[in-house]
């Protein structure tokens, strides 16, 4: 991490969406008179979905809305490192996760395929379609390496799995979240090992179980007890 | 009361106080940065660490912790110095050594407590961060590098200047102090920012580099930049008054201070009269005193007493007023004034009708406050930040008759001018233990002042504003002259003409200006003496001139808005030929042969006290002592009123004196706020 500044060349204003409207005033509602700063999370989250960047003009809209001091805003925004201060790519935003985990699980040769194929980290590409990070411990450990694109994971990469997900994101497809070793979720490689009779899954096995304060039961017409 | 111990030691304590101000009471001294009593409470600096029982073992922050019935607390162990001491190296982990070229050095408070707490040497031995400089407007200079994150400037901004302008942004490491894009700090009293940083990273821009504050002379005295007479010290090397800080005053200015009363100091080396000046052939010519008294002595002599006009400025000491009321009193002059603004304030009324009667430590007290006709922030910006103090403490009722303006709270707007005020008049007492009235000079400093002077006393009365025990009606002042020059009768005499009469066309032939530079000179043709400190207004219009001492040159008394007689004392000396003014009055006296009965000051004080007793009353407010005797009735004339709206006479907070208007610095601020609020108007 290093010291957040707002981008160089900011746009000329920001203006709320009719949908982002909305979706903040309900976020605003659930607040009480006089405590709508509760809400400059959210509502900041909204205005970068609607941008893909939070940028000064947005800032600004957003202290406007919520009736606080603009540089209460700014310190949120400059606090929380999901808030992206520049602009970012347009096709995908790329979090490639660098702590241990996928780190031991290669998430070196991960990096090294964003690098190559779309430039230095934290810098938006070329053509601005992607920019690519290294962020910490996104908790998907069991699946590791991984990266967050936009707002999935995509999990147990390798460079060529990457480098394929990079390449259908330029081609204006969207691929699919979720393992690429072809797991489920995170269950062990090849399928599971443990707790694999069928009868664990139909209520066969179930014992009654008495909870201490449960009301007894009312008797089921024709039901069994 | 809850008792606890502090290093074995017992002590009684207020339920609620916090650990740290319990061992303060028992005279244990606890090192701090983030805590400021006046602020609220962060936590975040570490250094205030204590040993607590019971508890868990470990140090604890001893401002941010609840103190306890029966609690022992430790601030000499072992564990809390060691704790301590790695609480400071990691605060002198990323803090530049470059002690030798701070302002704040030697009197810093890092500086202190690494005497007490530091180590010899470092043991970091990777980089040390660097911050960007910060631009935070012409009085803050930054070197943000040397910022510790206390965050106490933050606090400052947001609760007692009430500008949320500061703020922290980015996280650990990289966490900076800041203004939102770098904007200048939007407040009258930013310079308190660098007073309240504890280590160099804010310090004052105007006088950086200047100065070590070991070799400053230091006079403890009065401000006079405006009514309140906020206690200050004055720093001086040699001739210069090298900076002003506040002192505390918990009745007037806490510790606080008004960025005029400090940095108008650079007006104090600037534009001095230091020598007379008598006008030969249309032009100001240097002259000795004798050739300067000659002049004055031959026009006044020369003309009959009833052409004569006397005119004391916003600066004026209580001791040359009364030199200059005796003397010309004695030679039957009766135009003799001291509200050169205009405004319709009389003895005649009572001193309650002229005076801050709730005192401003009161206003906390208050329960309802309604400005009329006066704009605090710039006319008198501590008193602003007492109305901020207590509408923070909530359930008070803010109302403003008036200019709209920023007030840096909330208030309701209850319209711009006498038809508002009106409404009031026959309002009936209102549901509020302690009300207020706080009266301006928008309000009562034109033509017909006196009728809505006694408008506003009579809904003062009507409101139930004074009772037993409480005198809510309050006349804010704009001038450090004007309370004391109403106490001792410096208004004119039966048949004398007023400040505003005398400056009219073929309104007296002789004017003799006490400093007196914010009135209008453009119409009078009158020969007119000036006497003061400073070549502005007056000076300029001045067919001789006679140099005099500035506050910070002359002992002498001021009685502020609240009608407290204070002790201004000698920093310097006069610049140059320039005298203290009551002994050129006295020197001119004899050359008038009308000899002033005083050879020394302490006579002159003598027979101050012995005519005007208020004057011998030093730091002392009457307050409500005399509510009772106060007839609300009595006070203005009633009369015809104009529907023109209320606007305060202060346009510029940053020009409203000579000294002011020499000083470069309060230039500087004034083109820089008029710009803001062009933009903020476009």
């Amino acid at each position: 991490m290093s010291v957040r500044r707002l981008a160089k060349i900011q746009p000329e204003s920001f203006a709320f969406s009719e949908e982002t409207r909305a979706t903040a005033d309900w976020w605003i509602s659930k607040y009480p008179e006089g405590r709508l700063a509760s809400a400059v999370i959210p509502i900041l989250w909204l205005a970068q979905k609607q941008e893909g960047w939070v940028s000064e003009p947005a800032i600004r809209a957003v202290a406007e809305l919520l009736g606080m001091p603009v540089i209460r805003v700014f310190e949120v925004a400059t606090f929380y490192t999901m808030f992206m201060l520049e602009p970012v790519g347009t096709k995908a935003l790329i979090q490639v996760c660098g702590t241990t985990p996928c780190r031991l699980r290669g998430a070196g040769d991960i990096m090294e395929v964003c690098k190559t194929k779309i430039g230095l980290k934290d810098h938006l590409s070329a053509d601005g379609n992607f920019t690519w990070q290294e962020v910490e411990c996104l908790g998907a450990c069991a699946n590791a390496p991984m990266a967050q694109i936009n707002d999935y994971y995509f999990e147990d990469l390798t460079a060529d799995s990457m480098a394929q997900i990079i390449d259908d994101f330029a081609a204006g497809k969207t691929p699919k979240p979720g393992s690429y070793a072809g797991r489920h979720s995170s269950e062990p490689e090849g399928g599971p090992l443990t707790l694999t009779d069928p009868a664990l899954y139909d209520g066969s096995l179930a014992k009654p179980v008495i909870l201490p304060n449960q009301p007894a039961p009312e008797p089921v017409e024709g039901g069994a007890a | 009361m809850p008792i606890a111990k502090v290093n074995g030691v017992e002590i009684e304590f207020e339920p609620g106080m916090t650990v740290l101000q319990v061992a303060e009471l028992a005279g244990e001294e606890i090192p701090r940065f983030c805590y400021h009593e006046r602020l609220s409470i962060a936590g975040n600096c570490r250094m205030c660490l204590v040993e607590v029982k019971p508890g868990p073992p470990k140090p604890q922050a001893s401002c941010a912790l609840p103190a306890a019935d029966k609690q022992e607390i430790f601030t000499n162990t072992p564990m809390v110095k060691k704790a301590r001491e790695g609480v400071m190296e990691f605060l002198l982990i990323n803090h530049p050594l470059d002690c030798p070229i701070c302002d704040q050095g030697g009197e810093c408070d890092l500086q202190d407590e690494a005497m007490g707490y530091g180590r010899d040497d470092s043991r970091y031995v990777e980089n040390k961060r660097a911050v960007e400089e910060k631009f935070m407007g012409p009085l803050i200079k930054t070197t943000m590098t040397r910022c510790i994150q206390c965050t106490r400037c933050v606090r400052f901004a947001t609760e007692i200047a009430g500008v949320s302008d500061l703020g922290l942004i980015g996280r650990g490491e990289d966490a900076e102090i800041t203004t939102y894009l770098e904007q200048a700090v939007a407040s009258e009293l930013s310079g308190n920012l660098a007073d309240i940083c504890p280590v160099g990273a804010l310090t004052h821009k105007p006088w950086a580099f200047n100065y070590r504050p070991w070799e400053l002379k230091k006079t403890e005295s009065v401000d006079v930049m405006d009514a309140l007479g906020s206690a200050i010290r004055v720093d001086a090397r040699g001739p210069e008054v090298m900076r002003i800080l506040p002192r505390v005053n918990e009745a007037i200015n806490e510790e606080w201070l008004a960025d005029k009363s400090r940095y108008a100091v650079d007006g104090l080396m600037r534009q001095r009269l230091d020598r007379p000046y008598v006008r030969v052939g249309g032009k100001l010519v240097e002259a000795t005193w004798a050739q300067a008294f000659a002049a004055v002595a031959g026009k006044i002599k020369a003309t009959a007493p009833d052409r004569i006009g006397v005119i004391a400025g916003d600066l004026s000491a209580a001791e040359e007023m009364k030199a200059a009321l005796d003397l010309f009193t004695a030679l039957g002059v009766k135009s003799i004034d001291c509200r050169q603004d205009g405004s319709a304030l009389h003895p005649k009324w009572g001193r309650e009708s002229y005076l801050f009667n709730s005192t401003i430590q009161g206003i906390e007290d208050a329960d309802a406050i309604m400005l009329i006709g006066t704009n605090p922030r710039i006319e008198a910006p501590l008193v602003n930040a007492r109305i901020r103090k207590r509408w923070i403490r909530g359930d008070v009722l803010v109302g403003v008759v008036g200019e709209q303006a920023d007030l840096t709270f909330p208030y309701t707007y209850l319209g711009a001018g006498v038809d508002s005020l009106k409404r009031f008049v026959d309002h009936g007492p209102i549901q509020k233990e302690k009300p207020i009235f706080i009266l301006g000079a928008g309000a009562f400093a034109r033509p017909d002042g006196a009728a809505i002077l006694a408008m506003a006393a009579e809904a003062a009365g009507s409101m139930g504003l004074v009772k037993d025990g409480w005198n809510g009606f309050n006349v804010l002042h704009t001038a450090a002259s004007r309370v004391g020059g109403l106490d001792m009768g410096f208004v004119p005499a039966e048949g004398g003409k007023t400040a505003l009469q005398m400056v009219e066309k073929g309104g007296a032939d002789v004017l003799f200006l006490l400093g007196a530079d914010e009135i209008d000179l453009g119409q009078t043709d009158a020969f007119v003496i000036y006497m003061g400190s400073h070549g502005d207004a007056g000076a300029h219009r001045a067919d001789v001139v006679l140099p005099g001492a500035a506050y910070t040159e002359k002992p002498g008394l001021y009685v502020n808005t609240e009608g407290r007689t204070q002790m201004a004392e000698r920093a310097i000396f006069p610049k140059g030929e320039a005298k203290e003014d009551w002994t050129i009055l006295r020197a001119l006296s004899d050359e008038l042969g009308a000899r002033l009965p005083y050879d020394t000051i302490e006579q002159l004080r003598d027979k101050l006290i012995t005519d005007h007793p208020t004057f011998g009353q030093i730091d002392y407010a009457p307050g409500h002592a005399s509510a009772a005797a106060f007839d609300l009735m009595a006070v203005g004339e009633k009369g015809e009123t104009t529907d023109a709206p209320f606007v305060s006479p202060v346009k510029d907070f940053y020009l409203t004196n000579p000294i002011a208007r020499a000083s470069r610095t309060m230039a500087e601020c004034s083109s820089l706020h008029a710009g803001a609020s062009k933009m903020a108007a476009e």
